[in-house]
């Protein structure tokens, strides 16, 4: 027996391997406490740092958290859209680029963004159009939402006629631990300016998690995409043809949401278990002798099963 | 163990297989505590004899094999593997039965498992098995979902006969996934596991089965229901919260 255990002991790798799946798969604003059960049933602490090291810049980017900057001039998102070198990201409103602490999930650092960090004026003037409109919708629509624009390909464009990306990045958390409740909202939207064609085309991607685990454990994972079309325009007529696009397409998506939850009760949850049994009463616990009788005569009939 | 619980508390639904596997290896020390403690998805085979499929748990098990309770036999065959008594395995069999009609009136499909054993204060112990896919590849008759199942396990320690009554102490657990997915709202999956105890004393002139099964039908319908109205809806909830639906509000409820 000692031998066998031996033998199927794991190895540190093994073991970190082990850790890093749990961690990635803490639900929403979970990972701390996930980290703290895989800490101590690891009972190694330089395993666990190297699973922790690994894992959660993963989770905060998939998850799209934000953290506070430390001088307080706002949040930043950490997203693949704003990172940059040395764990730092862009927070493109206020032109600064802010580190982080993966593991501590907080900002350790802030400082101004460099020039070459930063768009042409061509393209900033989209962008920061494009914000202060996506920050309208996001103020109405989401009590808890962080949102940021982000440029991507051809942000050194520098006039008319060539193609460019902007990247709107939208992110609601809310974590209430005490209600046994926790939830977060994301939605990325990737839009393409086309030069050639003046066209601007949009890719976006939602998905809402949202778990319950008073004295159990029940979770929502629901995830859609889509894709739109505008024209190509001035910097404030793009900002508001784009951000009423974004704003239709959530607002379809939270009906649809909401849509499946309405037809639980009578459809989709009937397919796993009714609610009452297909005669519409109580089962006749009392008198399954029927049940041994019909039985009984068909086997004698030879019509069982 | 306190860890290794509070983990399950929080990996989703739809991981416990992988993550009951991953704590087993971490935690070799504490196997049984673990299958004891974690309920996990259910297995089936098919029995040789009568072509049916049973359920696998750790109450059918002995060594590496499963006691079928159709024909009564361990597959993969086991020279001396653990029966009921005769009088407990004819309770068996008249509850496998009943208890496949009752699966078919609520289910309309599904698979049903019955196993009982003697214990050690003079009772003894049964486990109702039901495990149904909803899936609109499986049995789901509507044909609503890409994704469904649904696991109950109730193990009901059935105590000695006293003065014409008897304690029954039902525990119950049930997992479930459901997933639907279209072109137009994407993928909507809701997975959960709850578990719940009810404790009843009973007279015994209506029939062990007749105590046992009304326990267990009230509390199917008790988890159906706090998942149905409690659960979904706290998650719900909390989607209304991140984004309250205004204008779908308006939209969508017409009335008052």
């Amino acid at each position: 027996m000692a031998e066998e255990e031996e033998e199927s002991e794991l190895s540190g790798k093994q073991k970190v391997e082990i850790a890093k799946w749990f961690l990635l798969n803490s639900p929403p604003g979970e990972i701390q406490y996930v980290a703290k059960d895989v800490k101590s049933i690891l009972n190694n602490d330089d395993l666990f740092n190297e699973a922790a090291t690994e894992a959660f810049p993963v989770y905060n980017l998939t998850h799209l958290i934000s953290l506070q900057l430390p001088n307080r001039t706002g949040d930043v998102l950490v997203t693949s859209f704003g990172e940059l070198e040395g764990n730092a990201f862009l927070d493109p409103r206020t032109a600064q680029v802010a580190v982080v602490d993966h593991v501590k999930q907080v900002c350790t650092d802030v400082r101004p963004a460099a020039d070459e960090e930063l768009p042409s004026p061509y393209i900033e003037e989209f962008r920061c159009s494009l914000d202060a409109e996506i920050l309208k919708y996001v103020e109405e629509a989401y009590p808890k939402g962080v949102c940021s624009v982000y440029c991507g390909n051809g942000k050194d464009v520098e006039g008319p006629g060539c193609d460019f990306e902007l990247a709107v990045v939208i992110s609601a958390a809310r974590h209430s631990p005490q209600n046994f409740c926790n939830g977060s909202w994301c939605s990325t939207w990737n839009i393409e300016f086309k030069g050639d064609n003046q066209t601007v085309e949009l890719k976006g991607k939602m998905q809402v998690g949202a778990h319950y685990f008073e004295e159990g454990n029940v979770q929502l994972d629901a995830k859609h995409e889509c894709k739109d079309a505008t024209l190509f325009q001035a910097p404030e007529d793009c900002a508001v043809g784009i951000s009423s696009i974004i704003r239709h397409h959530e607002t379809e998506y939270l009906a649809s949401i909401e849509a499946s939850y309405l037809s639980l009760p009578d459809s989709t949850f009937k397919d796993l278990r009714r609610k009452l049994p297909v005669t519409r009463t109580l089962f006749p616990w009392h008198n399954t002798l029927q049940f041994s009788l019909t039985r009984d005569i068909s086997k004698e009939l030879g019509i069982g099963k | 163990m306190e860890a290794a619980m509070g983990l399950m508390r929080r990996i989703p639904p739809k991981h416990t297989d992988t993550a009951l596997s991953a704590l087993l290896s971490l935690m070799p020390n504490h196997s049984s505590d673990l299958l004891s403690q974690v309920d996990q998805p259910l297995q089936v085979l098919c029995d040789v004899d009568s072509g049916k499929e049973f359920i696998l748990c750790e109450y059918n098990r002995d060594a590496d094999s499963y006691r079928s309770p159709w024909s009564n036999k361990y597959h993969p065959p086991l020279e001396d593997g653990s029966l009921p008594s005769a009088e407990l395995r004819k309770l068996e069999i008249e509850a496998s039965d009943i208890f496949a009609i009752y699966r078919d009136q609520y289910y309309e499909g599904g698979i049903s498992s019955v196993y009982m054993w003697e214990d050690d204060n003079e009772g003894f112990v049964a486990c109702f098995l039901i495990k149904k896919d909803g899936s609109k590849t499986g049995q789901g008759r509507r044909g609503y979902l890409e994704e469904g199942a649904w696991d109950a396990i109730h193990v009901i320690e059935v105590g000695p006969e006293e003065e014409e009554n008897t304690n029954y102490r039902l525990t119950s657990t049930v997992m479930l996934t459901l997933t639907t997915s279209n072109e137009s709202s994407g993928t909507f999956s809701l997975s959960g596991s709850i578990r719940r105890q009810m404790n009843m004393k009973l007279s015994v002139a209506d029939g062990h089965l007749c105590n046992m099964g009304r326990m267990i039908e009230e509390m199917e319908s008790k988890l159906r229901n706090s998942l149905d109205q409690v659960y979904f809806g706290k998650t719900r909830e909390m989607v209304c919260t991140l984004r309250p639906p205004a204008e779908v509000a308006q939209m969508r409820i017409p009335e008052s």
